[in-house]
């Protein structure tokens, strides 16, 4: 039987999220074995022709070129798998859905009408049908293990979708937040990190995402937003530590008054 | 198909690179007319959405500017508002900072030798497939890049966009008990280092040399990473202060990367070749001996042989690292209180990849004003055309598919970062 084929592909981002694929030292060549990696242009010139078996995006789509290619990559793959915060959110540079762009393009470039560009980031989903989110900025590394292995097997990965709140307690860290007055978006944020930022004594700053419970989200957001001003954030404050990686992610965006 | 006059050459998508980009070259009347670096990595607009943030969030921010060299972007961040609110962090903060950096240039130099780069003088498409063949070299490199991941990890909480880096130093100090173990590690991995430097030594290297001015930091008394001013082997001296004095950067069309190059001059390098030409005094002595032994002279001008350096500057970093884990003391408190000032300041550190420079402008409240940031890659995007240029000149007579394989090599001799540039490839010759 033939290995199944396996393409990683770019978008807009900052390549962190596909080289946690060649950080599995461990397993990198394990992998290769059980997949033949058919398009991977960051490991390897060697490229075979579609379909392929599974699809890893990184990146968000922010340009016209990006818009068209994606549909592509739809249809010439059996299963898509997007991974980090660009491709499920829009990552960073959807900060630009809050503004304008064309000012933060004229802020960078002196000529600004070359360059190409779309006037919101947007994720993955909101272009093409997608399988299976891995959240994260980046993504971790075990998490992306378990999605590997749950899709060559067919079965469904088991990521939670619980807040970072549980990792925390389960690592047996001291909450930040009730301890030492430190803002956390532990609450609201979905876990897959292992609460790291707890664990140096430091808030959450939302890297993974709202929880994937929109109901939950919405709702958690705001308490959560409630209690930061009452622990004397400014609104800008408060604004600005829910647009970070995830600014466009539904309950946080809703949360700093919405896209503009 | 080879001794055409006239031949155009065009690689689509870059491979084992980080981040998009394509090579364009045109031939005409047998000569070369005219060879671009196409960056067509989408523009992120980190200079204008760092704009009305606080000037806490640059280091976490920045990070996200490049997965490969996270830590050199939140160095230089720190660096630069720690500069605009006139604080200074202590020795023994920058003595941790310099650790975690170490820990980048081992994963990133040894992520660059062994799965981007060797593959090309060995003749195999990626390092997985030189695996089949090479699994215990292959191994060697995982285990080292490994080992430059854990002193990130360990200190930054994770290998890519550290969490425990703040303006003003650490959110929490590791303790010694935590370093012991990469002490150990690091020990072992040194043999695996210098064995790293003897191996690509021996790789066929194509006779090309190139006349550059060379730009790197200079630190009294250590090889540049995280602190220091800036020198060049034009006779250039000056602190990061003055950087865009001496430094300006163009738009040009082909590319999201703004091109630079020095006021007055010309264009220039930074990265490996350039800090090992004007620092290799102030490497440690095994460094220094392995780099000797592997033919390495007081400057490097042929950029086939970056991989050396790069591998020699892994065992500095490994070196260094053993040093500071031996003499660690944690900080305490773990970070200096760094009150918002109103202010212009400048960061420069030595990333995997050459001079990172970051200038942030603030307000009373704190607030960013203006940013700006050079990356390695846009300084060295000048200099790779016209390496480019010289390179394919010699080598018109090779068949479309050998010339594009060569100089796929040539560029990632600079181990171009484009996803930081863009702020690469797609390979044409055109022989019209």
């Amino acid at each position: 039987m033939p290995r199944p084929k396996l393409a990683v592909w770019k978008f807009t981002s900052c390549d962190g999220c596909q080289l946690t694929l060649l950080d599995c030292e461990d397993e990198l060549l394990g992998l290769a074995g059980q997949v033949e990696i058919a398009h991977f242009l960051e490991a390897s010139r060697a490229v075979s022709p579609g379909p392929y078996d599974i699809s890893l995006v990184e990146g968000s789509v922010s340009t016209p070129d990006e818009a068209e290619r994606i549909r592509h990559i739809r249809e010439v793959s059996r299963t898509l798998v997007v991974i980090g915060a660009c491709a499920t959110s829009g990552g960073i540079q959807a900060l630009r859905n809050f503004a304008d762009v064309a000012e933060f393009r004229s802020i960078v470039y002196a000529t600004p009408h070359h360059v190409r560009t779309l006037a919101r980031s947007t994720p993955i989903s909101a272009h093409v049908p997608v399988d299976f989110e891995l959240r994260g900025c980046p993504i971790d590394k075990h998490q992306l293990l378990e999605v590997r292995t749950a899709f060559l097997v067919g079965r469904e990965p088991n990521i939670p979708r619980h807040s970072v709140c549980f990792e925390c307690k389960a690592r047996g860290a001291t909450c930040v937040m009730a301890a030492d007055g430190i803002p956390c978006l532990g609450p609201v944020t979905q876990a897959g990190c292992g609460a790291i930022c707890p664990a140096f004594r430091r808030g959450c700053f939302g890297c993974f995402g709202p929880v994937d419970s929109p109901a939950d989200a919405a709702v958690n957001v705001a308490a959560l937003a409630d209690r930061l001003r009452a622990m004397g954030m400014s609104e800008d404050d408060i604004v600005r530590v829910f647009r970070t990686f995830n600014a466009a992610a539904p309950a946080f965006a809703d949360a700093t008054g919405g896209v503009r | 198909m080879t001794h055409r006059n006239d031949r155009s050459l065009r690689v689509g998508a870059l491979s084992r690179v980080e981040g998009e980009g394509a090579m364009h070259v045109r031939v005409r009347n047998g000569e070369v007319a005219d060879v671009q670096l196409e960056i067509y990595e989408p523009p992120r607009f980190f200079e204008a959405l760092l704009r009305g943030r606080s000037y806490l969030e640059p280091p976490d921010i920045t990070a996200r500017i490049c997965g490969i060299c996270p830590v050199a972007y939140q160095m230089s961040a720190c660096q630069a508002i720690e500069d605009a609110c006139e604080v200074s962090v202590d020795e023994r903060i920058q003595a941790l900072r310099r650790l975690l950096y170490c820990g980048e240039w081992i994963e990133s130099h040894v992520l660059h030798i062994y799965l981007l780069h060797a593959p090309d003088f060995l003749g195999y498409q990626s390092a997985i497939e030189m695996a089949a063949d090479h699994r215990d070299l292959v191994e060697r490199g995982l285990a080292l890049k490994k080992l430059g991941n854990d002193i990130m990890e360990v200190i930054g909480g994770r290998a890519i966009h550290p969490i425990n880096v703040k303006v003003g130093g650490f959110f929490r100090a590791p303790a010694p008990a935590e370093l012991r173990p990469l002490g150990e590690r690091l020990l072992q991995a040194r043999d695996a280092a210098i064995e790293t430097v003897q191996w690509v030594a021996g790789f066929d290297f194509p006779d090309f040399h190139h006349d550059h001015e060379m730009l790197a930091m200079t630190t009294p008394g250590r090889y540049p990473i995280e602190s220091g001013s800036l020198i060049s082997t034009g006779g250039l001296a000056f602190p990061a202060s003055a950087f865009e004095d001496h430094v300006v950067e163009e738009q040009v069309p082909h590319s999201t990367a703004l091109h630079a190059h020095l006021v007055n001059r010309d264009h220039y390098l930074v990265g490996p070749a350039a800090r090992y030409t004007l620092n290799s005094a102030s490497l440690s002595p095994m460094a220094r001996e392995v780099a000797h032994d592997a033919g390495l002279g007081e400057q490097e001008r042929n950029p086939f042989r970056g991989i050396i350096v790069r591998a020699v500057e892994v065992v500095y970093a490994i070196d260094e690292a053993l040093r500071l884990i031996d003499g660690y003391q944690p900080p305490a408190p773990a970070a200096i209180e760094v009150p918002p000032h109103a202010g212009v300041g400048y960061g420069i550190t030595e990333a995997p990849r050459g001079v990172l420079y970051h200038r942030y402008e603030l307000d009373a409240a704190g607030l960013v004003t203006s940013a700006k940031i050079v990356p390695p890659t846009s300084q060295n995007q000048a200099s790779i055309e016209h390496d480019l240029t010289e390179f394919v000149s010699t080598r018109l007579s090779l068949p479309d598919d050998q010339l594009q394989w060569e100089c796929e090599q040539a560029i990632r001799n600079y181990d171009p970062c484009i996803s930081c540039s863009a702020h690469f490839l797609d390979f044409t010759v055109e022989r019209s």
